[in-house]
């Protein structure tokens, strides 16, 4: 592919389509968990008056995925919104590369800061 | 009220947050954060977690169909997040050590700007400026379509634009919202950047800004599945049905009803956060 053909509209177009599929995706499985997570719990009465924090197992990336596996109603709904977040970071990554096949190396560099930033908060343990 | 009970009416509320946000272009988080704390007492902190998921689910939505149109700005925008993302970071970090009453407080006082600002009338200010220096180096200047063709447009500013952006990303990180106002503040009136391109850009900016908290968030365990479940799904069909009708109605007069609702809320929020009943 000639660097010619990528141009700014065409790699708008992709970051256009790269960020609906992130959304639907995650709606898709923050739906299938509520669903879950209603059916099992729907009768429970919910205190979030207090606040307590979430448990161990629904903060962490790691933790979040094994959960979701284990089919655990909550993680599987936690899994969809950790896709939901990762779509801008996804969205980034992207927009690195752009720039790199622009040979545009100053915008690289200006994208990997905001990847950082991004990074060190998605995986900062607690 | 049980679980089931509770889903439903905050899913519902957060669909008509998400669908009057769209509408008027104020954004549906804005009220997400005072209906999930003054109407159904849910502790602000998971209330800002969950908007903060919300608001990156709106963004991300909205801005695929304008970076197709073209115009908003990717090197802008790029730029610009390494100022909000930070600030997003500074914001979440404050809220970890301030009480929820301060953050109400805070938020009040943000909503009655809204209130004002969504009540001014905006027009383009046409003016065509010599680009900064800085602006230039940055190769921040670009086109976007108009009736007429592609129309070119310069940018100046960016010290100013720069400082606003980081205090956008705080007040999102601190409040969960998009603050899209301060946003399209810094880069209209500070940068001097087409409307149309600055609240496109600014919405292309919200998802990556919220992103930046939002991890911290996740990690300090202010991410509740059950109250952001119904949040998120609601304020996004919400959304999706408002951009589909936007294009037939009018919407003037719906914008100066929501624009009051905003006001009430931002009194509620001050007056419940200087009593600490938050």
């Amino acid at each position: 592919m000639s660097a010619k053909s990528w141009d700014d509209q065409r790699i708008e177009v992709i970051i256009g389509t790269l960020l609906r599929t992130g959304v639907i995706l995650a709606a898709a499985v923050v739906l299938i968990g509520g669903m879950l997570y209603l059916v099992r719990h729907g009768h429970e009465v919910p205190n979030y008056t207090t606040f307590h924090g979430e448990p161990e197992g629904l903060k962490s990336v790691s933790d979040i995925v094994h959960g979701a596996l284990g089919r655990g109603a909550s993680a599987i709904i936690q899994l969809g919104l950790l896709l939901l977040i990762a779509t801008p970071v996804a969205r980034v990554i992207f927009s690195a590369i752009a720039f790199a096949i622009e040979h545009d190396y100053m915008y690289v560099v200006i994208t990997l800061i905001v990847l950082g930033v991004l990074l060190y908060s998605l995986l900062a343990s607690g | 009220m049980n679980v089931l009970e509770f889903s439903a009416l905050v899913g519902l509320g957060s669909l008509l947050a998400g669908f009057l946000g769209a509408l008027t272009g104020l954004g549906g988080g804005v009220v997400v954060v005072p209906m999930l704390a003054l109407l159904f007492h849910v502790d602000i902190r998971y209330a800002i977690g969950a908007s903060l998921v919300s608001v990156i689910a709106t963004s991300s939505g909205a801005a695929a169909a304008y970076v197709r149109e073209g115009y908003s700005n990717i090197r802008i925008g790029m730029f610009l997040e390494t100022a909000t993302t930070v600030g997003a970071l500074t914001g979440a970090a404050i809220a970890l050590h301030v009480s929820g009453n301060a953050i109400a407080i805070v938020f009040g006082l943000v909503l009655l700007y809204s209130a004002y600002l969504s009540s001014r009338h905006r027009e383009e200010h046409g003016i065509q400026l010599q680009s900064s220096k800085l602006a230039e180096t940055l190769k921040l200047s670009g086109t976007y379509p108009t009736s007429e063709g592609k129309q070119s447009y310069n940018v100046t500013g960016v010290p100013v634009g720069y400082g606003l952006m980081y205090v956008a990303g705080v007040l999102s990180g601190l409040l969960g919202i998009g603050s899209g106002a301060v946003k399209v503040l810094a880069m209209d009136q500070a940068m001097k950047i087409p409307f149309k391109v600055s609240t496109t850009t600014s919405n292309f900016m919200i998802g990556v800004t919220a992103a930046a908290s939002a991890g911290l968030y996740l990690n300090r365990g202010y991410i509740s599945p059950g109250i952001t479940m119904p949040v998120m799904l609601g304020v996004l069909a919400g959304s999706m049905i408002g951009a589909k009708v936007l294009v037939k109605a009018k919407v003037t007069v719906l914008r100066y009803l929501f624009a009051a609702a905003i006001l009430a809320l931002g009194v509620e929020m001050i007056v419940n956060g200087v009593k600490g009943r938050l």
